[in-house]
């Protein structure tokens, strides 16, 4: 494996990417909407005014259906700060994950899709990287950008909560074991996937445009569990974040060859 | 000849479209060789295949004593490619992209800061080295992208339409490249379809038609083929559709004169006898040896359905 050549792929898309207005701005805007300004609201507004009947009434239905351990970790609180604690823990947990794989997705679609439209991969496919150098170099940018700006939000989210906690309830929430599972492990799975995605989608396309929005399904299964949760269908906990995390690994195993497959050279320059 | 590509039956299909039939190549070591053929004509196709960015349906190539299939990475690392558009990055500064690719070609860091500093100055870029390049003219790109094909000093240089674009100037300084990489000992494949241009650099040249090689020669032995000369005269304007009459395969030109193709040097004097008996009157009459452009439209007018 030549390391030069990998770094040198992975400066190049990284240079690239911070200077796209384009991509820059859904990676800046995105985690400061879902990860400071979205929290901040929801804790709060309960205690702008009294909590109105029915979102009373829906807490209370919702804590009667939840796990015990979920409902241990709210007790002996009044329904604001049950509000807060649940948005905090539980409810942005799996809004979270839109973040990584947000993240891995823009970029790959820039470092793939954008590449050919921009018509410079016919020259990095000149030089004397192998396929998998090339492969592995381009995948390598989106996921750790995915992955640190991941890392980076989980300590912005946990800052802003544990503010806010300490306002309501006078104790810190975060670090947790749900969240640190979230960020570590399906957090980084979750960016492979959407990798993964945006790399089988941008083999077909031609344009960064195409690659985000046929890419962009990837987030249906992420909206799915803040549907599931929010209407008590199923809860996060970490024993089923460290599940799912085991789950995407393993397809990321099936969908990262599909990839590297479509990734050949050859396949790549029939379709310049 | 000590070749430095040799292919034999290289063949290769997208689909139902064949784009390269059974090519038969031989380049010399040092020699400017054009590669010509209209769009489509499957010379990108042909220099994506000599370095092993795409593989053969059939045949073979051994390019710098390698087979571009199986050796892509060691070959790519001995050859250098200038593609149709530039396709140095926008996004990133002069500097940077040389950098980059130089290490991607496998220089040191240092190495690569001092060979890019160097291009930068060579190619005239070194005023605005750190601008990002889409602030570039297009002659500003091309000299890039030239720049980023000579990082590594290749042995074998691809230039696809290197002055495509390019203002007269420009164009000139890119011939005059090609003329210092010759001199150098470097292998040229230059593929293009500015037929001046061909004539003007390469030794030889191959002409590639849908796929097919169609001759292949020095200019002088494709022009030869052609058999005989072009007679151009200018006549009086009166005298111009008895001329005309006279003279059936002529054809007009911009200026006003009329031009004759594959005449017989012998057959001059008396063509001359039968217009000035015809009662054309001349004001010149001279020959011109058929330039590449003329094989080349021979050529393809053979091919046309």
């Amino acid at each position: 494996m030549n390391r030069d050549a990998l770094f040198a792929v992975l400066r190049k898309d990284l240079l690239a990417v911070t200077r796209s207005r384009g991509v820059m701005i859904p990676i800046v805007l995105v985690p400061v909407v879902m990860l400071v300004l979205l929290p901040l609201l929801v804790t709060f507004a309960p205690q702008l005014g009294n909590l109105p009947g029915n979102t009373l009434s829906e807490l209370q239905t919702f804590l009667e259906r939840a796990p015990a351990a979920l409902k241990a970790s709210v007790a002996g609180y009044s329904p604001a700060q049950q509000v807060a604690v649940l948005a905090l823990v539980y409810f942005f947990a799996p809004l979270y994950l839109i973040l990584p794989l947000m993240v891995s997705s823009v970029i790959a679609a820039d470092s793939f899709a954008g590449e050919k439209e921009r018509k410079t991969l016919e020259a990095l496919l000149y030089t004397p990287t192998s396929d998998r150098e090339l492969f592995l170099a381009k995948a390598l940018s989106p996921w750790l950008a995915a992955v640190l700006i991941g890392l980076l939000g989980f300590a912005v989210y946990s800052v802003v909560g544990n503010l806010v906690a300490w306002n309501l309830l006078g104790r810190l929430l975060f670090p947790n074991w749900l969240w640190a599972a979230l960020a570590l492990w399906l957090g980084p799975a979750v960016a492979a996937l959407s990798l993964g995605v945006t790399v089988l989608v941008s083999a077909r396309v031609n344009t960064f445009q195409e690659a985000m929005q046929l890419g962009g399904v990837i987030v249906l299964p992420v909206v799915a569990l803040v549907i599931g949760q929010a209407t008590g269908v199923m809860y996060v906990s970490t024993g089923l974040v460290l599940l799912m995390g085991l789950v995407v690994w393993a397809l990321n195993a099936l969908v990262l060859t599909l990839a590297f497959r479509l990734f050949r050279r050859d396949n790549l320059a029939s379709r310049l | 000849m000590n070749p430095v590509i040799q292919t034999h039956q290289l063949s290769r299909r997208f689909g139902e479209i064949l784009a390269l039939d059974g090519l038969e190549l031989e380049v010399a070591a040092g020699e400017v060789f054009g590669f010509l053929g209209h769009n489509g004509a499957g010379k990108t196709t042909t220099v994506r295949l000599l370095n092993g960015v795409l593989e053969p349906t059939s045949g073979q190539a051994v390019v710098l004593g390698l087979s571009p299939a199986r050796d892509g990475s060691a070959l790519r690392r001995r050859t250098g490619v200038l593609t149709e558009t530039p396709a140095v990055d926008e996004r990133l500064s002069a500097r940077e992209n040389l950098e980059i690719y130089a290490r991607l070609y496998g220089l040191g860091p240092a190495q690569a800061r001092a060979r890019a500093a160097q291009l930068l100055e060579q190619f005239g870029l070194a005023g605005r080295a750190d601008e990002r390049v889409g602030g570039y003219s297009k002659g500003m790109k091309q000299r890039l992208a030239l720049a980023r094909v000579l990082l590594h000093e290749p042995e074998l240089i691809f230039l696809d339409e290197p002055t495509s674009g390019l203002d007269p100037v420009a164009a000139r300084e890119v011939h005059e490249l090609i003329r210092g990489l010759q001199a150098a000992g470097r292998t040229v494949f230059l593929t293009t379809h500015n037929l001046a241009e061909a004539q003007l650099l390469c030794h030889r040249v191959a002409v590639l038609e849908r796929g097919r090689l169609r001759a292949i020669g020095t200019p002088e032995e494709l022009a030869g083929r052609l058999g005989g000369v072009r007679l151009v005269l200018e006549v009086t304007p009166a005298t111009l559709p008895a001329a005309l009459s006279l003279l059936p395969k002529a054809e007009r030109r911009e200026n006003g004169s009329l031009s004759v193709p594959g005449v017989r040097r012998e057959e001059v004097p008396a063509l001359v006898s039968r217009l000035a008996a015809g009662g054309v009157g001349l004001y010149r009459v001279s020959l011109e040896e058929p330039s590449l452009e003329d094989v080349y439209f021979a050529l393809h007018a053979e091919e046309a359905p």
